[in-house]
């Protein structure tokens, strides 16, 4: 499934540099400086299976060796993502060690590894590791192995419930399927089963069948060792021994799904899943997530018009085999009841009514035309979409004012994405997974891995692990994932972050041979952070990687929704630069104004210099707290497939296709393309398509009628390969000094919260943590308040009363939240890093 | 043409009825002729008809949704759907003992050919065949049964799901033949 574009690269020379967008990377290799470093020589082992000769690397188990000549060992509990741990017993084989060197010196006949003498020891196929001369027969070849196996799997079925008629992996089992291959045709047990009630929540996701159960520890290996939520365990002994959840602590892994997809057996299954389908019902579509800039492969599948379930596919260069709940079970949005189907437009009495698609598009083009228009993009559309915007905003419009980043941003960062970030790539150097796996050091920056990209923390716990890589965050508490990555804190209250950076202690924090620094993009929040990061990541040689938050905004970078930028990274003010996407285009000239990014759209709408808004995906409370005068005043065209906070204000509302429904491309965190096809054929059309005809409607052709044809352009533009914009240069940075009652707000947003994209999926919205309020002991007894008090927390436009946890964590700061049930904190009307007041008591 | 002519004067002259011979002759012999659909002649008691979905003896379905049959089905006619029973206050109902019932189940009839593989698929016994023949109709939507439609009716001591198990029995109770028609 890996999609990383060595093919189009090699077919073109490198003079001529491809977007990451267009399925290349973009930056030409530098003169092959970046050749990988010699690795060291691999001691190989010789031994044969089955009477094959094979050869593999020292430390291989047996049953990797078999699986690389293609036999197939039968086994439950063996994973090669989780440590051996030879629980099942299903994978024994016959085993024969060299014997003792002769006089000569050679090693003698093999000899059959044996209990008591005489008789055959069958070994763990899955525990043992290869040794040179080793004779391996598995059931292919040795009448004791098959015997051994039929004896385990007779075993393992005396107490499995054999309903696989009413059970959820029944035709995708592989207990099902190698009863099949390696059980005996009828089983001699006579007896009762033992026999449990059946299922039990492990959490309000994840339901447990413990008479299906067959004790591979795959669940509790992948909690304990992955996920780092060591929540489930095998407790009692015998035959009563069982998965067990702790009665305190309920189990609120963010990955707890990969659970049920790896459980060999049905025990585990969820339960938004449970008795919809059969395996054989479904169509699979493989794809991408569009939840966060990870960029999992997934699977969708889906059975009559319905998407049923999405599963993780197994891609080892970015999410392995692993993806988190949110991108497992956050797809039924789009099927609540309330979808956009047909065009919307605002009648005379102010209300929206139903209209046909060439009235809406007319309304919506007298609406644009002759006006003073900007372009807002969500941060989850696909590049091509990014694209269709961008060249949308600059051919029809002839504005700059566009920018994809709706949330809390800087010119500082747009400095920093247009300087270091945009059109570089996995083949040129960017920072990779793989590099987050090698590193020594890892320094997090305004980025909390685990609630922002699940799958960076995936990786780097599997560094800490397995390479002892040492994490630091300079944070204002050690959140879990800090804590499960074995990491340390940096303390920094919001907006000192640039101080710190600047500071010995985040020098000290990348010491080792191979740093890597994560910025995130909350760092835009703090003055001076990303020039600060940059100074640092120079200072120390460490390579730096932003990880923003949302699926398409780095696809959105690099397709040129960003005022500063066209598509591959052009600088706008670049007349050659200019000249290019016009000659691409086909128009005379391109908008040479500086243009607008987000909130000086919405400052403009407010104030009145921007009459027009064509909004894509997009919801208010990301706008800051202008934006319902913005809304309000501007003539809005919103492309949305559901009711939000912008279609409340639009005078035009296009419907469009939601991820299920459409065919693209997202970029993630890497530079990385991450293609994903349409899982459902419906006739919504994917925002670029809508755009093509706005424009047609408006007299322009825009050309982006199709994926193809979008691709076939973007990649004929090519990245940029000229002069970029200057990075940016430190600034000092603004701390807001609180007064006696006031504290600075730090946020960030939960993986599991209120995100429109999580509505319709009540089994998981049981899963997210409840909101809680962080304030240090000092801050609380400032206040007041106790730990577990109610606390009410105000700014400007509002308050929210939630739960205080007092945590070991910077004085004078509150943390709450960003988008959790009973917290917006957008509701305060303040940005993270500003001041807010904090009373106890109201009513939560 | 040649042999015209040939045969005698009696011959000739009867040659325009004789055809009425065989009509006469027939009128005396056996009559094989049914009286369909006025008289219907039993089938033999294992002829492949429509498909039921029959019942557990209090009147909850034996199907579970589990599909088999649909699996097993070569033309593919069967569309099976599962869901939870839900006997919780409030909730959806309980239509079978375990677990699972199938919530949507349709035949359709103009796909069927009456294999019957999918009675031996069915785990449950929940689908069996009658002997019912008559399925003919001119629109194709009337040909496609659903799960009313192909359900057994009730008998006597049977209730009409969804409703509670019989009291103090379990799943396994009712598929070792313990639970009875009077909810005991």
């Amino acid at each position: 499934m890996t999609v990383t574009p060595e093919k189009s690269t090699a077919e073109k020379s490198p003079q001529q540099p491809q977007s990451p967008a267009s399925g290349a990377d973009a930056v030409p290799k530098p003169g092959g400086a970046e050749a990988p470093a010699a690795k060291p020589p691999v001691d190989m082992v010789e031994l044969t299976i089955d009477g094959i000769p094979v050869s593999v690397p020292k430390g291989t188990l047996i049953i990797r060796a078999a699986e690389q000549i293609g036999i197939e060992i039968p086994r439950f509990c063996d994973h090669p993502g989780l440590d051996p741990m030879g629980a099942c017993r299903q994978c024994l084989v016959e085993v024969a060690m060299p014997g003792p060197p002769g006089p000569d010196g050679k090693p003698g006949a093999a000899r059959q590894m044996q209990g008591p003498p005489g008789r055959m020891k069958p070994q763990a196929s899955c525990t043992m590791t290869v040794a040179p001369g080793m004779e391996v027969k598995t059931q292919f070849t040795s009448p004791g192995a098959e015997k051994a196996q039929h004896g385990v799997m007779e075993l393992l079925l005396i107490n499995h419930p054999l309903d696989c008629p009413v059970c959820d992996k029944g035709g995708e089992c592989p207990l099902q399927n190698q009863a099949m291959t390696s059980g005996r045709p009828v089983s001699r047990f006579e007896d009762i089963k033992r026999t449990y009630p059946k299922p039990i929540n492990i959490s309000s996701q994840v339901l447990l069948d413990r008479e299906r159960c067959v004790l591979c520890a795959r669940c509790t290996r992948f909690s304990d060792q992955i996920a780092g939520d060591p929540f489930i365990a095998l407790v009692e002994r015998g035959a009563l021994q069982q998965v067990g959840i702790y009665e305190d602590q309920p189990f609120e892994s963010y990955f707890s799904g990969n659970t049920v997809q790896i459980c060999p057996v049905g025990a585990l299954t969820g339960a938004a899943y449970r008795f919809r389908s059969r395996p054989f019902d479904l169509v699979s579509t493989p794809g991408a997530c569009e939840h966060c800039a990870s960029g999992c492969a997934i699977r969708t599948d889906h059975r009559r018009g319905t998407v049923l379930r999405r599963m993780a596919i197994n891609d080892p260069a970015v999410n392995e085999e692993w993806n988190c709940d949110k991108g497992r079970w956050a797809f039924a949005s789009p099927t609540v009841g309330d979808r956009i189907e047909l065009p919307l437009v605002r009648d005379a009495a102010g209300e929206l009514q139903v209209a046909s698609w060439p009235e809406a598009l007319a309304a919506a083009a007298a609406g644009l035309r002759g006006t003073k228009s900007a372009v807002l993009t969500g941060g989850r559309i696909s590049v091509e979409d990014a694209y269709a915007y961008s060249k949308f905003a600059r051919t029809v419009l002839h504005t700059n004012a566009i920018d994809f980043r709706t949330r809390q941003h800087s010119s500082e960062e747009a400095q920093f994405l247009a300087s270091t970030v945009v059109a570089t790539g996995p083949n040129g150097g960017a920072t990779t997974y793989a590099d987050l796996e090698a590193a020594t050091n890892v320094l997090l920056v305004g980025f909390e891995a685990e609630e922002e990209s699940p799958i960076v923390f995936l990786r780097l716990r599997k560094a800490f692990r397995r390479n002892k890589t040492v994490v630091t965050s300079i944070a204002p508490y050690a959140s879990r994932g800090l804590t499960k990555l074995g990491g340390t804190l940096i303390p920094a209250a919001p907006g000192t972050e640039t101080d710190v950076l600047a500071a010995d202690a985040a020098a000290d924090a990348l010491s080792g041979a191979r740093n890597v620094v994560l910025v995130g993009e909350r760092l835009a929040s703090v003055a001076g952070g990303f020039a600060a990061a940059l100074d640092l990541a120079e200072r120390t040689g460490a390579k730096l990687a932003w990880v923003p938050r949302r699926a398409g905004e780095r696809g959105a970078l690099e397709a040129g929704a960003l005022y500063g930028l066209l598509p591959g990274g052009r600088p706008v003010r670049n007349v050659e630069a200019r000249a290019q996407v016009a000659a691409a285009w086909g128009v005379a000239d391109l908008p040479t104004d500086v243009g607008l990014d987000m909130s000086g759209i919405i400052a403009g709408a407010a104030g009145g210099g921007v009459t027009s808004l064509l909004v894509g995906g997009v919801d208010a409370a990301d706008l800051g707290a202008q934006a319902a005068k913005a809304l309000e005043k501007a003539f809005v065209v919103s492309l949305d497939y559901r009711p939000s906070s912008v279609t409340a204000y639009a005078d035009v509302v296009l419907p469009v296709a939601p991820h299920a429904e459409k065919a693209g491309t997202f970029v993630n965190w890497e530079g990385r393309t991450r293609p994903f096809q349409a899982a459902l054929s419906t006739t919504a059309l994917s925002d670029y398509r809508v755009l093509d005809l706005l424009a047609d409607e408006l007299g322009v052709f825009l050309g982006v009628r199709s994926l193809a044809e979008i691709q076939r352009e973007m990649s004929a533009l090519g990245a940029w390969a000229g002069g970029r914009y200057h990075r940016p240069t430190t600034t000092a940075s603004l701390v807001p000094q609180p007064a006696p009652g006031q504290f600075v707000l730090a946020s960030w947003h939960l993986l599991l919260d209120k995100g429109s994209l999580q509505d319709g999926e009540p089994f998981l919205a049981g899963t997210a943590h409840p909101a809680r309020a962080r304030m240090s002991s000092v801050s609380a007894a400032a206040v007041g308040a106790a730990d577990g008090d109610v606390v009410t927390i105000t700014g400007p436009a509002g308050s929210v009363r939630v739960p205080l946890e007092v945590t070991d964590m910077v004085d004078h700061v509150v943390w709450l939240p960003a988008n959790s049930a009973g917290c917006r904190v957008s509701d305060l009307g303040v940005p993270v890093g500003q001041l807010v007041t904090v009373i106890p008591g109201g009513a939560s | 043409m040649a042999e015209q002519g040939k045969g005698g004067f009696f011959s000739e002259m009867f040659a325009p009825v004789g055809g009425f011979g065989v009509t006469f002759a027939t009128m005396f012999k056996k009559v094989y002729t049914e009286e369909y659909p006025e008289v219907k002649r039993p089938t033999r008691p294992r002829f492949h008809g429509r498909h039921q979905l029959n019942r557990h003896p209090d009147g909850l379905e034996k199907c579970v949704g589990c599909e088999l049959c649909a699996w097993a089905c070569p033309a593919d006619a069967i569309l099976v759907e599962g869901a939870d029973n839900d006997d919780t206050p409030g909730g959806t109902g309980r239509f079978s003992p375990g677990e699972r019932f199938g919530k949507v189940y349709q035949i359709n009839y103009l796909r069927c050919i009456f294999c019957g593989l999918c009675i031996e698929a069915c785990p449950t016994r929940a689908l069996t065949m009658t002997n019912f023949y008559e399925l003919a109709d001119d629109n194709r939507a009337d040909l496609i049964f659903t799960k009313e439609q192909l359900l057994a009716p009730l008998q006597g001591g049977m209730s009409a799901p969804p409703h509670a198990m019989a009291p103090g029995m379990q799943e396994r109770d009712y598929y070792q033949g313990k639970v009875s028609g009077d909810g005991s």
